[in-house]
């Protein structure tokens, strides 16, 4: 019996082996790297290894810094209420309103189309067509909606948070979808007997169900957009920043060991917000 | 990858030794590199990264051109950080400035340029002419020469020891779109002119942005700098005070980064006035649409890129290199650049490249006499048409500063982070 254990022990570290190590090597190192070099210091074009804590001192001094970071948590929770109120809705329709499997299944891969291009392609198509003699613009002046093309449609926060929008939704499309397919269908059959509303239904049973859902495709949409400095860059005309591209302009300009404090507190932060959605639903339950 | 790189070099320098007489001796010679079959790698700014130059490199020379189009920030970083990524780096001279202390570069023998006596006096002495002022900010000769082949200091002499050998170089001012402005313009100033809310843009790029910021401060007569190419710290807080004020009134739809995006954003009329460069201007203008690269009284802000040999080529590599600058500065590529609106820095050599007509317009600032045309062959103007701005000489001669790097360059970038941020 001993034996035994011992031998399963074995099998199960050597199991995960492969795996912790490839974590190592690729997860850990580089972020334990990251966090070393924050402390460095750094000349024009040199670093130079210290231990300082000037790169902190600075961007916890800098205005800017405050002021990025609301940035960046204003377009992480407005994307999330779009995306989450729009992946809700879509999930629902296809998990609860499709009959079939087979057209679930199709109607699921037809969701999926847009991403089999580059999401820069997608981004940047907005441009176009959000622009002040573009798509929408000459659509609404013809139709007599408005006298002046609209200036906020493109280059504003607008723009950012409508790519954003576009290119994460389906990160929360798939698993309130998946959440929903495993619902017991019996529930719905028993709360109806009982006597519930269509409304109460889903207020009372189907969200509830679909937390770790919700919160999978949150922790996805969240993480995205707070790392993300592209999507900003170029749908805000360079006009705003978040701290993506705080850490991106450093690195261009050669400031590693600042770019890696910006880094790390920007780490940090999503690690918090994460661990405190986390506290709200055991994710576990879906897996 | 490197290691087979490396392989590769000895071998090939040992296979050479025989050959290695006949190599050094004839350098103005083109020569074919066939057994060798040498490849550089080239990474540079996009304005001087044409498929053309590296075909044509191939036919001439057979030298292999791998070419990497990078923006200003991106080559910077590849020269000063990833020695062995890159054979020639093809950078700007403020950019120069900044790498050069690293070592990553190699001086390049003048004795060894065969055209080296008739490069531009701006790359050499300063002076275009003998009687021309030497503008403010880096001008290209103050760090155009070291004293030795690995000496790390500028020297402000024609040592015969250069550090970048001048490619092509501009004079650059706002473009404008004169069909949505409808007016004359002729200041810098009106960049941040009201007029033009939401319709102005400048570059995201912090050391020229700030300079042309410098010439609209000084235009609207807010300040006068002793010498923009180096501001103190205060001067820095007023320049960027004065364009977050106009950044929160919403005078800028957008700014822009790469030389697409510029042609974007006056090509579609989201913005009618902005900092430009002046191929971008000759892209708008080949699809139709009316853009002037507009001359100003103030004069302009110049720039100049040249080609570096990275510190670690040596042996037939060298020797390539030293062959494909040769080439570069004999003409065809000179050609090439002035038909797209640059200045190449060897101009009698590409005369001999260019028809009669063309160096007229391009480079005497004469009138056409037939169709301008593009080197992608797309129509730029009909006969009767004159160069924005005039001749090389009426151009380069108005230059005011020139792109540089400041003593207070970190602060600067720091603060210009905060103006991109505000």
């Amino acid at each position: 019996m001993q034996k035994l254990f011992n031998k399963n022990a074995v099998t199960g570290w050597l199991m995960i082996s492969p795996l912790a190590v490839v974590l190592f090597f690729f997860l850990v190192l580089p972020i334990v790297m990251i966090a070393v070099v924050s402390f460095w210091r750094a000349t024009e074009f040199s670093i130079i290894p210290a231990f300082d804590l000037e790169n902190y001192e600075f961007l916890f001094g800098s205005p800017v810094t405050y002021t990025v970071f609301v940035n960046t948590f204003k377009y992480a929770i407005l994307t999330w209420i779009f995306t989450s109120v729009i992946g809700f809705t879509v999930a629902y329709y296809l998990a609860f309103h499709i009959r079939t499997q087979t057209w679930q299944i199709a109607l699921f891969l037809l969701c999926t189309i847009p991403f089999w291009t580059s999401n820069i392609i997608r981004m940047i198509s907005w441009i176009p067509f959000l622009g002040r003699n573009g798509l929408a613009n000459s659509t609404l002046i013809s139709w007599g909606v408005i006298d002046e093309p609209l200036e906020w449609l493109l280059f504003s926060d607008f723009s950012v948070v409508l790519a954003f929008v576009h290119l994460y939704t389906l990160f929360m499309v798939v698993p309130i979808f998946n959440t929903m397919m495993r619902i017991d269908k019996s529930l719905i059959e028993a709360a109806r007997d009982a006597g519930a509303s269509g409304a109460q239904i889903l207020w009372n049973v189907i969200l509830p169900l679909t937390k770790p859902g919700i919160m999978i495709g949150t922790i996805f949409v969240v993480t995205l957009v707070m790392g993300d400095f592209f999507t900003v860059r170029i749908m805000s005309g360079s006009q705003s920043a978040n701290v993506g591209r705080l850490i991106s302009n450093d690195i261009s300009l050669l400031q590693y060991p600042s770019a890696s404090a910006t880094a790390i507190v920007l780490l940090l932060t999503v690690l918090i917000t994460i661990g405190v959605l986390l506290r709200f639903v055991d994710i576990r339950k879906e897996l | 990858m490197s290691r087979y790189t490396k392989r590769n070099g000895l071998s090939r320098r040992t296979l050479l030794k025989t050959g290695v007489a006949a190599a050094t001796g004839t350098l103005a010679a083109p020569m074919v590199w066939a057994q060798s079959n040498i490849v550089l790698r080239q990474a540079g700014t996009g304005v001087s990264a044409f498929n053309e130059i590296a075909a044509k490199a191939l036919e001439d020379l057979d030298i292999t051109l791998e070419m990497t189009a990078l923006d200003s920030d991106s080559v910077t970083q590849r020269v000063a950080t990833q020695p062995d990524s890159f054979d020639i780096a093809d950078i700007e001279y403020w950019i120069c400035k900044k790498v050069w202390p690293t070592g990553n570069l190699q001086a390049m023998d003048t004795s060894k340029i065969a055209n080296y006596d008739k490069i531009a006096g701006t790359f050499r002495s300063g002076k275009l002419t003998p009687t021309s002022e030497i503008a403010q900010g880096t001008a290209p000769h103050t760090v155009g020469f070291v004293a030795g082949k690995d000496s790390r200091e500028f020297v402000q002499e024609e040592s015969g020891w250069m550090t970048l050998i001048p490619t092509i170089y501009n004079a650059d001012t706002l473009g404008i779109r004169p069909d949505l402005i409808g007016r004359p313009i002729s200041k810098w100033s009106e960049l941040l002119n009201p007029e033009f809310k939401g319709k102005a843009s400048i570059l995201d790029i912090s050391s020229i942005g700030i300079m042309d910021m410098a010439m609209v401060v000084e235009s609207m007569g807010e300040y006068k700098y002793p010498d923009k190419g180096n501001m103190t710290r205060e001067e820095i807080d007023l320049t960027l005070g004065i364009f977050t004020e106009a950044k929160k009134n919403g005078q800028f739809r957008a700014f822009w980064k790469s030389f697409d995006e510029s042609v974007n954003l006056m090509a579609s009329g989201e913005v009618v006035i902005q900092s430009m460069w002046s191929p971008a201007i000759t892209a708008v203008r080949s699809q139709g649409i009316p853009c002037v690269y507009q001359p100003l009284e103030e004069g302009y802000r110049s720039w100049g890129g040249g080609m570096g040999l990275a510190a670690s080529l040596e042996g037939a590599k060298l020797d390539a290199a030293y062959e494909y600058i040769n080439w570069y500065l004999s003409g065809w590529v000179g050609g090439f650049l002035m038909r797209q609106g640059y200045y190449s820095a060897v101009p009698e050599t590409s005369k001999l490249f260019m028809s009669e007509d063309e160096w007229g317009f391009w480079y005497e600032g004469k009138e056409s006499m037939g169709d301008i045309v593009s080197p992608s062959g797309a129509i730029l103007e009909g006969p009767g048409a004159v160069r924005d701005g005039g001749s090389f000489i009426d151009r380069m001669g108005a230059v005011a500063c020139w792109n540089s790097v400041m003593d207070e360059n970190q602060y600067m970038v720091r603060k210009w982070n905060e103006f991109i941020a505000a």
